[in-house]
Formats: C-alpha cells, sequence, structure tokens
C-alpha cells in the first residue's frame, strides 16, 4: 500500500526505500505509514457506510417492536406494518403522554444522555447511570379504537453490556405479552440466550404484580412465594444475564419507571 | 506459469486444506456451522480477507521490518476485517447479527495470518492473491460441507428451505438437536478428515512415537 505513493518520486526517497527494512528509522517510518493508511480507511468506511448502518438499525428495531407485539408477517413491508402503532413520548414521571417533543425525531437514546431531559439516578439497580425522564411507548390498538397492548421500552446492564429491549403488556397493564432483546452484547451460546424461542416464549402469560399491586416478577432460579405466575426460570450457565435481567425489568415496571403509566393505564385514563 | 497458478488455487481445495490438513481455522469452523447461510457469508468473508490481505503485504513484503512483521500483517489484516464488519452491518444487517463476534475474529483466524507469514511474505502480489483466493476457497468447502450435514441433519433444512419436515411443525423427521451445537462440528470435521485421508493417503502423517512391544523373555 505504501510504497505506491512513493515510488513516483525519486531520488531520496528512493534511497530511503533500498535501504535495509530492519534499520531503526525504516521499522518507525513504516509503522506510522501502515497505522496512518490504515486508520484513514477504516475510519472512511464507517463514515461512509453509517447512513445505511443507521437504516438498517431502525428497521431491525421496527421489526423487533412487530415481534414483540405479535404481529410481524415477514412477507409485509416493514415500515407499512408498523403503521399499526401508535408511538407517543410519554412522561415517566406523571405517567402520561406529552406532546412537547415530535415522536419521529425523538431518540430516546439522546434524550438519555441530556442533563435538561433526563435524572443522574443514584440508586440504580439496572446499571444504567442515567434515565431519560422521556420514552417512546407503542400502542397497540384494536378495532373498536381500545388499547390492546402497550409496548415499553426497557434496558439495562447484564454481564457484558446494556441490553436493550422490548416489553409489551396486555391492557391491563400487569399480564405480560412478551418481552424482546434487540440489542446486547452477552456471550454467545451463554447469555445470548436471552434470544432463543424457548425462553421468550416463558414469558407470556406472566404478571407483574400481585392483587395487592405489590411488584412480584421474577428471574430467579427458583420458584419465589409468590408463585410460578410471577417467576420466569432463569438461563442455565447466564447467572449475572439473568441477574441483570431481573434488575432491569423490576426497575423499569417499579416506581421511578413505568408505574405511573401503568396506573393511569389500568384506572383507564390512558 | 499458469499452469502452477491453477494448482495454487485447486490445491488447497482438498490436497493442501486449510482445516483437514492443516487443522487451521477450527474455532470459526465450529461456530458458524451450524445453518449454511451463515457459513457461506463467513466463508465468503474469510476468502476476500485472506485474499486482500496476501496481496496487501505481498506488495510492500520488502519494505516490511523483520522486528515488527507479525504487527504490520495484523493491522492490514484488521483493518480489512474492520472494512468487511461494516460493510456486512450496513447491507446484510441480520447476518451481521447472526455472525457477532465471529466477523471480528477472523482477524484471530490462523489461516489469514498463516498465509500471510507462510506465503505472502515471500512470494509477488498476485500469487499471492491467488494463494489467498485458494486458501479461502479451501476453508470454504470444508465450512460448507459441515454446514450442509449440520443443517440438514439438525433443523431439516438448506440455506433456510425446508427438506425434512421437523416433528415440530407436524412432519416426521426428529431433528438431531446435537448437531446444532459446536461440539458436533468436531465429530463432523474428525470424519470429513478421516475420508480425505482414506482417499489420498500421502496426507497422513508419519507417527512421530512408536509403540513399545514387549518382547516375550
Amino acid at each position: 500500500m505504501s510504497d505506491n505513493d512513493l515510488n513516483t518520486n525519486k531520488g531520496a526517497i528512493r534511497r530511503f526505500l533500498d535501504a535495509p527494512a530492519d534499520s531503526v528509522g525504516k521499522t518507525v517510518f513504516v509503522a506510522v505509514t501502515l497505522c496512518l493508511v490504515a486508520s484513514m480507511i477504516v475510519s472512511a468506511a464507517a463514515v461512509a457506510l453509517r447512513p445505511l448502518q443507521e437504516v438498517n438499525a431502525l428497521k431491525d428495531k421496527q421489526i423487533n417492536i412487530l415481534q414483540v407485539a405479535g404481529i410481524y408477517d415477514p412477507s409485509k413491508d416493514v415500515v407499512e406494518s408498523f403503521q399499526a402503532f401508535e408511538a407517543r413520548v410519554l412522561e415517566l414521571e406523571t405517567g402520561a403522554f406529552t406532546d412537547a417533543f415530535d415522536v419521529a425525531s425523538f431518540d430516546d437514546r439522546a434524550a438519555a444522555e441530556d442533563p435538561a431531559t433526563s435524572v443522574a439516578l443514584d440508586e440504580d439497580p439496572a446499571g444504567i447511570v442515567r434515565q431519560g425522564k422521556f420514552v417512546t411507548v407503542y400502542l397497540l390498538r384494536d378495532d373498536a379504537g381500545a388499547i390492546d397492548k402497550v409496548i415499553l421500552p426497557i434496558h439495562g446492564y447484564g454481564l457484558w453490556s446494556t441490553l436493550y429491549g422490548f416489553i409489551a403488556l396486555e391492557e391491563n397493564g400487569n399480564d405480560i405479552f412478551a418481552l424482546q432483546f434487540y440489542e446486547h452484547a452477552e456471550t454467545p451460546g451463554l447469555g445470548a440466550e436471552v434470544d432463543n424461542p424457548r425462553w421468550k416464549s416463558l414469558w407470556n402469560g406472566k404478571k407483574l404484580a400481585d392483587e395487592n399491586g405489590d411488584l412480584q416478577i421474577s428471574v430467579t432460579k427458583s420458584v419465589p412465594a409468590a408463585g410460578a405466575d410471577y417467576h420466569i426460570d432463569a438461563l442455565a450457565g447466564a447467572t449475572l444475564t439473568t441477574v441483570g435481567v431481573h434488575n432491569l425489568l423490576n426497575f423499569w415496571m417499579g416506581e421511578s419507571g413505568y408505574a405511573p403509566f401503568l396506573a393511569n393505564l389500568k384506572a383507564g385514563d390512558i | 506459469m499458469a499452469h502452477k497458478r491453477r494448482e495454487m488455487l485447486i490445491d488447497p481445495l482438498v490436497d493442501n486444506n486449510p482445516i483437514t490438513l492443516q487443522v487451521l481455522g477450527i474455532c470459526s469452523a465450529l461456530a458458524v456451522t451450524s445453518s449454511l447461510q451463515v457459513a457461506f457469508v463467513m466463508a465468503i468473508a474469510v476468502t476476500l480477507v485472506t485474499a486482500f490481505a496476501s496481496l496487501f503485504i505481498s506488495m510492500i513484503r520488502s519494505q516490511i521490518p523483520g522486528s515488527i512483521r507479525i504487527i504490520v500483517q495484523m493491522v492490514i489484516i484488521a483493518s480489512l476485517v474492520i472494512l468487511v464488519d461494516q460493510v456486512l452491518k450496513a447491507f446484510a444487517y441480520e447476518i451481521s447479527k447472526t455472525l457477532s463476534v465471529f466477523v471480528g475474529l477472523i482477524i484471530t483466524n490462523c489461516i489469514v495470518m498463516g498465509r500471510a507469514e507462510a506465503f505472502a511474505m515471500k512470494n509477488g502480489p498476485i500469487d499471492s492473491f491467488i494463494d489467498g483466493v485458494g486458501n479461502g476457497l479451501g476453508y470454504g468447502l470444508i465450512l460448507m460441507l459441515v454446514g450442509v450435514i449440520r443443517e440438514l441433519f439438525g433443523s431439516g433444512s438448506l440455506f433456510g428451505v425446508t427438506i425434512l419436515e421437523t416433528v415440530n411443525n407436524g412432519g416426521w423427521y426428529v431433528p438431531n438437536g446435537m448437531l446444532l451445537l459446536p461440539p458436533s462440528a468436531f465429530f463432523i470435521i474428525g470424519l470429513i478428515i478421516w475420508a480425505f485421508r482414506t482417499w489420498k493417503p500421502g496426507q497422513v502423517e508419519e507417527r512421530e512415537y512408536k509403540i513399545q512391544t514387549v518382547e516375550a523373555h
């Protein structure tokens, strides 16, 4: 790579090229040149391809939302199927929708970094450091216009990485329809089994809180006292990922998460 | 010359296969062969990286100081792998998610390093390129063979198209779950090596030791 551009100029450069490759000057020169050329090629590719990658990532996210709502049909166009959802920006603290942002351009992750729209967490079981005050949620309505499912974004730290996912709840705001992660970097074969269809199917029909309204959901090895309705079996060999999922779920379904929204949903105020 | 180059391309397929004879690149061969589509993309990626890494390394081989040659090779290989990863993320997002870390691990694939160090450092750019393509294809050939067996008997399909209707989908075929797990590739690669060496006894290495026999007194 590096000798192409140098061969055009004879004289000093020619002499340099003919010098023994093992001299100190040559060694340093080759190392520096190579690193410069390689880094330029790599960064050029990364910058040039980013728009395409972002489109793919968005489409992938939409597919995941469709899947978690159980209405994904691979034969249909993703953007068109996605029209079935009503996307709204939710203010977590009040549990009510807000029109202060344009939902199409609202970026949850950017908002969670911005001090104006986020809070630093003192108690941080999900390991997310900062929590956005606003999140984008997706509502699926039935033919009569009543809410059928709500799809809520959740994220939290597992073993190696932050897991980003969605949980789909039934209209009563307590029954889980499905849970699915769309982005993580957990160990393939162990923690990455959060993507295993058999494990994901365990979530269907579980309940978040008991009759008293206490949050009981757990992802653990043994069935807790509350009963199997509130328990998802842990992943074998992936203790820390499982603990991460348990913590992030309890965090997001708790008071600092979606609890105000779910209360509103149950009361029929949404 | 043309004849020699053809041999360089064909030789690594069976006679000097990187997996079955040199026993390199086993790690990724275990990891990505549970479905043919993924194995196919991986084979193409490794072929491209091996070919171009050999080409570029050969082009600057007379300028590479011996003391840092491995690092120089790694930098070139790593840059190419990042390129492949970026392109996959842009044009084949689903597959890049399935391949996940294994694209990055092409950097440490012994075949790429092996060809760079053993061939490209001593031969011309075009020869090195062809050698890289040949070895990549040799790797790909075994990957596809293993992939066919694992996907067909493990999930009853080829390239995602159902061939044997599995019981789960109301058919008759009970899939062999073990074939979906990485260890099964060990058995299959072992059997392929056995088959190759029965077919071409010249590939069998000489024993490094001799079993002692106790003679009767």
